[in-house]
């Protein structure tokens, strides 16, 4: 990916967070999720906490509030499901403004809207800060397999070549006056769909003898090697280290 | 049906973490076979245009659309190992990069949509393509029948899996109910959309097609007015590559996998009555149900009798259990090949 091609949902910058090596990035925001599903639910502060230093994460990347609530948008479907908990549960029932509400149902739509929020927030905020061919760099030097962080990276690569082709072919569609509006134009959406699975595939084979003619062998060569200072390490785990506290206390208290 | 942080507790995403980590182990090393050196290209290219045809949007009426999952069109056209693995990437990508399904959950999305949705697809997609007769059509209803039952298996999944570790107190049958109900009108949708597309591609590029494979008709030449088959060229394979999936690692990989979850976890969820009985309990209606015909013989209600510690007994029986299966399995297995062997060229057995 040549410079001017960022995608949509890196923000450029140069932050401290967005300085830090990839690998650190990737480890911090696992562990922090990790810290924060394993959070008891009625510790409520706790959650309020781990906001707050999401919150300060994004001050400190300079990711502004707008955009980050922009992409926890993505979360809207579980926001509707969490609602409905409370009328479907079971367990002692309570009376909130004349609704009868499952206590248990509350507890529940309470602790999947606050950790997925949560978990959300901190995915945006990692994708948001590290460029995709980072990401895919940390990925591997995270022991991930070679073979899969290849497939990934071609996936990436080609992401937005093909889903371009299949706007193109929709373009044409409709400029020959084809309009989807029911099932019995699935045949036509489902005969593109087929072109577009036939021109991938023919372009990974492409792809693969371009290689091939460039001498790839099978393991690409690794040309650029991320390494990260304990300094750089520890910066990136004072994250999932300041959550851990607010676990810890939210387990005892 | 991307499952967010904080919907499964961290003990069960943490065994469906490592269900997903062995089975895509075991795809990387068959995706090999598949594909041989081109499995990058190749499977980053398939795996992209999963992502991009998930964004297709499929209008049912009035408004509303469907889209389609993926699994089972992957597990058809690039083969089951292949298949897992590109929807893999693709819910990783997803989990990383579009904060879709969360990053601790990664685990059970991949062990559910990725895993459960190819693999029965694909088991069943074989079963039918063995049984109908040779065709192009036959290969479309196969492809339909597999990915209408490949989403409410996934459901089914993912009921088990709330079941093991759900954080919510739905009971499990409402759960079951609202998933199935929900995702067997989904895979109507998915079934019809796979097998148009499975048929697009087939009536372009047979060869593409992995589930399509071997039904190709042999080249035939006229000579003096009577049909020959053309000779083979040179070189030409014959069987497809992967046929010659090594049957002893992926044998020994899944009784170690089975081994694992029956012996250590039944030991920790063992000592809790599942959902199911909860529920039941719960409303009362186990207490006109009899005692189980077995009940009586040494592993009734999964424990091993005169084995005082209830989880040590559970994960006894567990892998007791296991044990059983795979013997009574292997034998059915064997008894049906041995008497399938005589009428079945060899050509077609080594396909198998």
């Amino acid at each position: 990916m040549g410079a001017g091609h960022a995608h949509r949902l890196y923000r450029h910058g140069h932050s401290p967070v967005h300085s830090l090596p990839p690998h650190t990035k990737l480890a911090a925001a696992f562990a922090f999720v990790v810290v924060v599903v394993s959070t008891p639910r009625e510790a409520m502060w706790a959650f309020g906490l781990y906001a707050v230093l999401l919150a300060c994460v994004a001050y400190h990347a300079r990711v502004p509030a707008g955009f980050l609530l922009k992409r926890l948008l993505i979360e809207v479907p579980f926001v509707a499901f969490a609602v409905l908990m409370p009328f479907v549960a079971e367990g002692e029932k309570v009376d909130v403004l004349g609704l009868s509400l499952s206590v248990n149902g509350l507890w529940g739509a309470w602790n999947v809207l606050a950790k997925g929020t949560l978990g959300v927030a901190a995915s945006v905020l990692l994708a948001s800060t590290t460029e995709l061919r980072e990401l895919l760099l940390g990925l591997q030097r995270l022991k991930l397999p070679p073979l899969l962080v290849q497939i990934a990276s071609f996936m990436i690569r080609y992401g937005d070549v093909i889903t371009d082709e299949m706007r193109r072919m929709r373009i044409a569609r409709e400029s020959r006056g084809f309009e989807a509006r029911g099932v019995k134009h699935w045949g036509v959406l489902a005969k593109s769909a087929g072109a577009l699975f036939i021109r991938s595939y023919e372009r990974g084979e492409r792809v693969h003898l371009a290689m091939v003619s460039r001498g790839y062998a099978g393991s690409m060569p690794v040309i650029d090697e991320v390494t990260a200072s304990r300094a750089q390490w520890s910066y990136a785990l004072a994250l999932p280290a300041a959550a851990l506290v607010v676990c810890l206390l939210g387990w005892t208290l | 049906m991307h499952v967010p942080d904080g919907f499964i507790n961290a003990p069960t995403s943490a065994v469906t973490g490592v269900v997903a980590a062995g089975a895509i182990a075991v795809s990387l090393r068959g995706a090999r076979r598949e594909l041989d050196e081109r499995t990058a290209p190749l499977a980053g290219l398939v795996a992209a245009f999963i992502f991009a045809v998930q964004m297709l949007n499929f209008p049912v009426a009035a408004g509303t659309s469907g889209h389609l999952l993926g699994g089972a069109l992957a597990a058809i056209l690039v083969g089951p190992y292949t298949g897992v693995l590109c929807v893999s990437v693709v819910l990783l990508m997803q989990g990383i990069l579009f904060a879709d399904g969360g990053l601790t959950a990664l685990g059970v999305n991949i062990t559910d949509m990725a895993i459960v949705t190819t693999v029965v697809s694909y088991a069943v997609f074989r079963v039918l393509v063995k049984v109908l007769p040779r065709g192009r059509r036959s290969v479309t209803v196969a492809s339909f029948v597999a990915a209408l039952l490949s989403v409410p298996a996934a459901a089914v999944a993912f009921t088990l899996i709330y079941a093991v570790g759900g954080t919510t107190d739905v009971s499990i049958g409402k759960v079951a109910t609202a998933m199935i109900g929900v995702h067997v009108l989904i895979g109507i949708g998915e079934a019809a959309i796979t097998a148009l597309t499975v048929g697009a591609v087939i009536a372009v590029r047979p060869d593409l097609v992995h589930g399509a494979r071997g039904l190709e008709q042999r080249l035939k030449l006229r000579v003096d007015g009577v049909l020959v088959d053309a000779p083979a060229p040179q070189g030409a394979r014959t069987a497809p590559v992967a046929a010659r999936t090594s049957r002893r690692a992926l044998w020994i990989t899944g009784l170690v996998t089975s081994l694992v979850l029956a012996g250590f976890v039944s030991y920790y969820a063992s000592s809790n009555p599942d959902g199911l009985e909860k529920v039941a309990h719960d409303k009362g209606i186990d207490s006109k149900t009899g005692k189980h015909a077995s009940a009586d013989s040494p592993l009734a209600d999964y424990g091993v009798k005169d084995v005082e510690n209830a989880r040590l007994s559970g994960g006894l029986a567990g892998v007791i259990g296991v044990g059983v299966t795979v013997v009574a399995g292997s034998a059915v297995f064997w008894t049906v090949r041995r008497r399938r062997t005589p009428d079945v060229s060899p050509s077609s057995t080594s396909a198998v």
